[in-house]
């Protein structure tokens, strides 16, 4: 494994070049969303300004080269979590609407009055609200696997609560909030052995480890484009061939139909039966140059240096007396959630943006991890393959400042 | 820098750490909730308002040293101030909070009000200044839903 050239990593970068309030850009709120490295922002214009055109069914040549580009990126991502195969492979606007497609087209239909959805207490409220759609819509259950102090999912808790009428499982890979990484394939595991399929949010997961669904042996697989250095509004969900065969359509209209009268209606196969209208074509062709991006710079060498990044951050930030580090798991993303003393996580923020640090202060979209350990907020910093040490520096120095303001 | 310092000026600070009229009132004329998402701010007013007049007024919640500060200056400014007086002083405070920056005030006319005039230069950070006037509102009109500043 080569060590990441983080200054030539940055040079990829053209956002960081920027300053902010006079001060260079420190860029620590990548788990909301990473920066877009100039191949990806090249792939968009070189999409627009040589081959835009719709794609499938066209024969002219614009729309075959932009249907070739479009399916190649599936491939791609198909590689990149090593599916079985492109067709398990949905395009979708991110995680969001890749866990709504699973809860409406898949679960909805095949759950009772009673029976049980299975979540945990880490999840983003992307993978909390729509089970509570389904909840609304069918009279199941929601049941939530805790956490402990360290923000951890303990196995045996998790197990527990697999009942006789658990019929579906939902969990994240990697917390947004915590940046714990769960035991998925243990727990996907468990519930396998029990007849009941398991979807994992990946969001927070592929822009930072080696995902392989097969080997995670997950039923669904989501996750979003702009958290691993792809555009906004792009998105995947990998499904288990059989499972997306049985269910049915997530919307209607062009794209996901054979043939259409008004007495019936042909669907499409797999996995055009979910893409309904035109796609976000151009996002697509920039997933797959991230794709090219990421892998291209080494899984292994990214992991060691954010892990660097994380285990340095974790050891400075720590020595500041009045700082609570909120998720603390042994095995973790680089994610540094944390309150500095009383002052509110808001006004920590206002005073590192005026220092150039971007860090994100609130709730993260996971109020319930939150609520666990009686906080209404926290700030958080979060790295990316571009970020240094000398970044986390500059937030300790801000943190520093902060504490001199609020003394 | 400089900024930064008139926003968490030391009358701000106080008033974080030791909000005045803080904690509930019984029996309350009115009351109202207000929450704002961005940080999870929520508070709840308390007021005793007698022929037209506001008697005694308090606050609880939680929340970041700009709306704790606005909502412990707010309660000041507004105890014993008709509802058509507090009314006026939410439009000025609200010129102030979020006029452009080279636009004069009149920070005279806000008296301790004017250490929140700073805040105009973080326009993310005005949600947080005005929440509190808001959830006022929102009780005198007898409005009970939760405000929210988004
Ligand atoms: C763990 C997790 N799940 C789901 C999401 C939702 O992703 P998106 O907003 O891209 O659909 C996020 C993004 O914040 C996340 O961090």
């Amino acid at each position: 494994m080569s060590r990441l050239d983080v200054d030539r990593v940055r040079k990829d970068f053209p956002v960081l070049e920027r300053e902010v309030h006079g001060k260079p850009l420190a860029y620590l709120d990548n788990a909301a969303t990473s920066q877009k490295p100039r191949a990806v922002i090249d792939a968009l214009i070189h999409y627009y300004s040589s081959y835009n055109a719709n794609i499938h069914r066209g024969v002219h040549s614009l729309s075959e080269e932009a249907t070739v580009a479009y399916e190649a990126a599936r491939d791609k991502v198909r590689d990149f979590i090593r599916a079985p195969s492109s067709e398990e492979i949905v395009f979708t606007r991110g995680t969001t609407e890749a866990i709504n497609l699973v809860a409406q087209s898949y679960l909805r239909p095949r759950i009772r009055e009673g029976d049980e959805i299975l979540i945990s207490q880490m999840e983003h409220h992307s993978n909390i609200v729509p089970w509570q759609l389904v909840r609304e819509q069918t009279g199941a259950v929601l049941k939530v696997a805790p956490i402990n102090e360290r923000g951890e999912i303990e196995l045996e808790q998790f197990s527990k609560l697999l009942g006789p009428r658990t019929r579906f499982v939902a969990l994240a890979h990697v917390s947004n909030a915590l940046g714990t990484i769960n035991m998925v394939q243990e727990m996907v595991r468990l519930a396998r052995m029990r007849g009941v399929p398991v979807l994992l949010d990946g969001a927070q997961a592929v822009p930072h480890l080696p995902v392989d669904v097969q080997e995670l042996g997950c039923d669904f697989y989501a996750f979003s484009g702009h958290k691993m250095y792809a555009p906004t509004g792009i998105g995947a969900l990998y499904g288990r061939r059989e499972l997306l065969e049985e269910m049915e359509p997530y919307q209607g209209g062009g794209e996901m139909i054979l043939s259409v009268t008004f007495e019936k209606t042909t669907y499409n196969r797999v996995p055009y039966k979910f893409e309904a209208g035109t796609p976000n074509i151009a996002g697509a062709i920039g997933l797959g140059t991230a794709i090219d991006y990421l892998l291209g710079l080494d899984l292994q060498a990214v992991r060691a240096h954010e892990d660097e990044l994380l285990e340095y951050a974790t050891k400075e930030v720590s020595k500041i007396p009045s700082v609570r580090l909120i998720g603390t798991a042994a095995s973790k993303t680089g994610v540094l959630s944390f309150l500095l003393g009383e002052i509110h996580a808001h006004d920590v923020g206002t005073v590192l943006d005026q220092e150039g640090i971007a860090v994100r202060t609130g709730h993260h979209c996971a109020q319930p991890v939150m609520d666990r350990f009686g906080v209404t907020a926290t700030a958080r910093a979060s790295f990316a393959v571009y970020n240094t040490t000398e970044e986390v520096d500059r937030l300790v120095e801000g943190l520093h400042r902060t504490l001199e303001i609020f003394s | 820098m400089s900024e930064l310092r008139e926003l968490y000026q030391e009358l701000i600070l106080d008033h974080t750490k030791r909000p005045r009229n803080f904690g509930t009132l019984e029996p309350a004329t009115c009351t109202a909730e207000g929450y704002n998402p961005l940080c999870g701010d929520k508070l709840t007013l308390y007021l005793v308002v007698e022929d037209g007049r506001i008697k005694d007024v308090s606050f609880q919640g939680k929340g970041c040293a700009i709306s704790t500060a606005s909502a412990s200056l707010m309660t000041e400014a507004i105890k014993g101030k008709t509802s058509d007086e507090v009314a006026a002083i939410f439009t000025r405070f609200r010129e102030a909070v979020t006029s452009p920056i080279d636009h004069e005030l009149d920070l005279e006319q806000l008296g301790k009000l004017a250490a929140l005039a700073g805040v105009r230069e973080f326009p993310l950070r005005v949600k947080c200044a005005v929440l509190a006037w808001h959830t006022m509102r929102a009780a005198l009109e007898g409005r009970h839903e939760i405000v929210r500043t988004e």
